[in-house]
């Protein structure tokens, strides 16, 4: 088997009995990159040198017999909205081109601790809007699957670069379905945690009350273990939540390798996500993983979450609301690009002309639209109404989880479409994150798991937890894998 | 549909330099886009309280005093700044 083929446990147990050295490892990875990031552009940057004296280091620690975390010597790929201390962080957009980030986001510091190889960053929609990473302002990233399709978005780097094998995992963060539609895109499995559940410190602002951190991998097990890594309180992220340790949770081998268990399973499937207009292969195909579910003894329910036509308005207020007052930060005058075009050049003028020639049609398509919500005389029509629309999508989902233990529906309405399919029509991209954001919305836990292909494209199913129940979701979705 | 001046005034706002095509083009998106969100008109929200975050937020507060720690990050972040002068950030001028 390729060194690159490998999942984590693999390749720590291959680490651990020096089947081959970490420097291998990241050596392989490195040459796959450089062979295979051209025609997919999944990176943005590569840290070439840093991967490769990261990974002697390790190699010390296994000749010196040390014990080595689980996550010792693997390599990984981060979104490139996530700071790396003295590595740039563009956020996909040209007014971050040359920004060096100064200090370590929290989920990087965990995992430095854990001395996982930090292989580079990759390409993102800018500032994680969109849903096909075409809004980069450094070219499209491309499906491994088909180079003339999009990867999905906004973690279209790390979700292509963890198919395409050329990192073991990678992280992403999702608003509104940025890890899980391009996860179901690109067959791999992609988890946005609990809102709270890991720490934003380090995480360059989209909406912070719908953003989270989250894995990208090829395994669920996998998954498991790289969440398990980042997940943490931190006091730099005031929303940030301790871990109730003692909370009800399924231990996953339990539920995986008794059929008792899955016999006490009840999955909810709510009517309202098999609407018209979704791809008729999409849905057969998971319909056809909720009856494997069934035949292993799960209880089907059907549930109603009736508020969920208003989730994707209720987002396209919310999500740019809050972005318009994120990006105010970009003024040309604390870091970023400074433009500055006469002489004569007021601070105004400084704003304007680096805002304008900064951002790129997509964010500044959603800062218009979040200062219209806010602007005097209509906050109380748009934004007050999205956040008591939103109280209602939270109810719909806590009604429905007094009776069932998780929630199935599809990650997307189609698999992944053609390079400028949608890109001219802002409408039509957004309805591909249809069923992905009600779940930010609510501040729950999802994960997309692989469960078949179309046409060849891979499809994936969206597993919806109760908050916190990252490991209940994930159990679950291991039988799938597995069946 | 939203008007000229209206994309004009959004753009002031924003701090956002715009084109004359720009802004005729954002009249058309942002009115499709605000027709779609209109759909919120439907629900009866009469009784129903905001919600800000999905889970419960409190303030978190500290004393105001000067970190060792963040005093070394200083001349760091400084040095990301397109223009300083002893030790501040250098901003054009008003007028």
């Amino acid at each position: 088997m390729e060194l690159t083929e490998l999942t984590i446990t693999q390749a720590h147990e291959g680490l651990v009995k020096k089947e081959f050295s970490a420097l291998e490892l990241c050596q392989a990875y490195l040459d796959k990159i450089k062979n295979d990031n051209k025609k997919i552009n999944a990176f943005l940057i590569i840290n070439e040198d840093l991967a490769i004296s990261q990974a002697k280091k390790i190699d010390e620690m296994i000749l010196e017999g040390r014990e080595m975390p689980v996550l010792a010597g693997i390599p990984f790929a981060i979104k490139d909205n996530i700071l790396v201390e003295n590595i740039k962080c563009t956020a996909g957009s040209k007014i971050l081109e040359n920004y060096i980030a100064p200090y370590d986001a929290q989920v990087i510091k965990k995992l430095k601790e854990k001395e996982a190889v930090i292989l580079g960053k990759t390409n993102l929609d800018e500032f994680a809007m969109g849903s096909s990473t075409e809004n980069s302002a450094f070219g499209s990233t491309r499906n491994p699957y088909d180079l003339s399709r999009v990867p999905g978005g906004s973690s279209g780097g790390s979700a292509a670069a963890v198919a395409a094998n050329l990192c073991l995992f990678a992280l992403g963060s999702d608003t509104g379905g940025s890890i899980r539609q391009p996860a179901s895109f690109c067959g791999v499995v992609g988890l946005k945690p609990t809102y709270g559940a890991v720490s934003r410190y380090g995480l360059i602002a989209f909406a912070s009350s719908l953003d989270q951190i989250g894995p990208l991998t090829k395994t669920v097990e996998d998954c498991q273990i790289v969440f398990e890594a980042i997940k943490s309180e931190d006091e730099m992220d005031s929303t940030s939540v301790k871990l109730n340790s003692k909370s009800e949770i399924l231990n996953p081998k339990q539920i995986q390798n008794s059929k008792f268990k899955i016999k006490n399973l009840r999955i909810g499937v709510p009517k309202e996500y098999f609407i018209k207009g979704m791809d008729e292969e999409v849905e057969r195909v998971i319909k056809e993983a909720i009856k494997r579910y069934e035949e292993l003894g799960a209880k089907i329910v059907e549930v109603n979450l009736p508020h969920t036509e208003y989730a994707l308005p209720c987002y396209c207020i919310i999500a740019p609301s809050e972005a318009s007052a994120n990006l105010a930060r970009y003024d040309g005058i604390k870091y970023g690009m400074s433009n500055v075009k006469s002489k004569t050049s007021n601070l105004l003028d400084v704003y304007l002309d680096t805002r304008g020639e900064g951002f790129g049609a997509e964010v500044r398509r959603r800062i218009m639209l979040g200062t219209y919500a806010l602007s005097a005389g209509y906050y109380e029509a748009y934004y007050l109404r999205a956040q008591k629309v939103r109280t209602l999508i939270k109810d719909d989902f806590g009604r429905a989880f007094k009776e069932v233990d998780a929630i199935f529906t599809p990650v997307s309405p189609t698999p992944a479409f053609k390079l400028g399919e949608k890109i001219e029509d802002p409408l039509k991209m957004y309805l591909s994150d249809i069923f992905t954001v009600s779940v930010n919305l609510a501040g729950l836990p999802a994960v997309s798991i692989p469960c078949g292909k179309v046409n060849n494209l891979p499809v994936g199913l969206q597993i919806i937890g109760k908050p916190f129940e990252e490991e209940k979701i994930l159990a679950i979705g291991k039988i799938l894998e597995k069946a | 549909m939203i008007t000229k001046e209206d994309v004009q005034h959004i753009a002031k706002l924003a701090r956002l330099s715009l084109t004359e095509k720009e802004i005729r083009k954002f009249q058309k998106e942002l009115s499709s886009i605000l027709d779609y969100i209109e759909k919120l008109k439907e629900v009866d929200i009469s009784k129903t309280e905001p919600t800000s975050h999905s889970i419960e937020v409190k303030n978190v507060t500290r004393s105001d005093e000067e970190k060792e720690k963040l005093k070394t990050k200083k001349e760091k972040l400084l040095e990301l700044a397109p223009e300083t002068k002893d030790g501040y950030l250098k901003v054009k001028s008003i007028f």
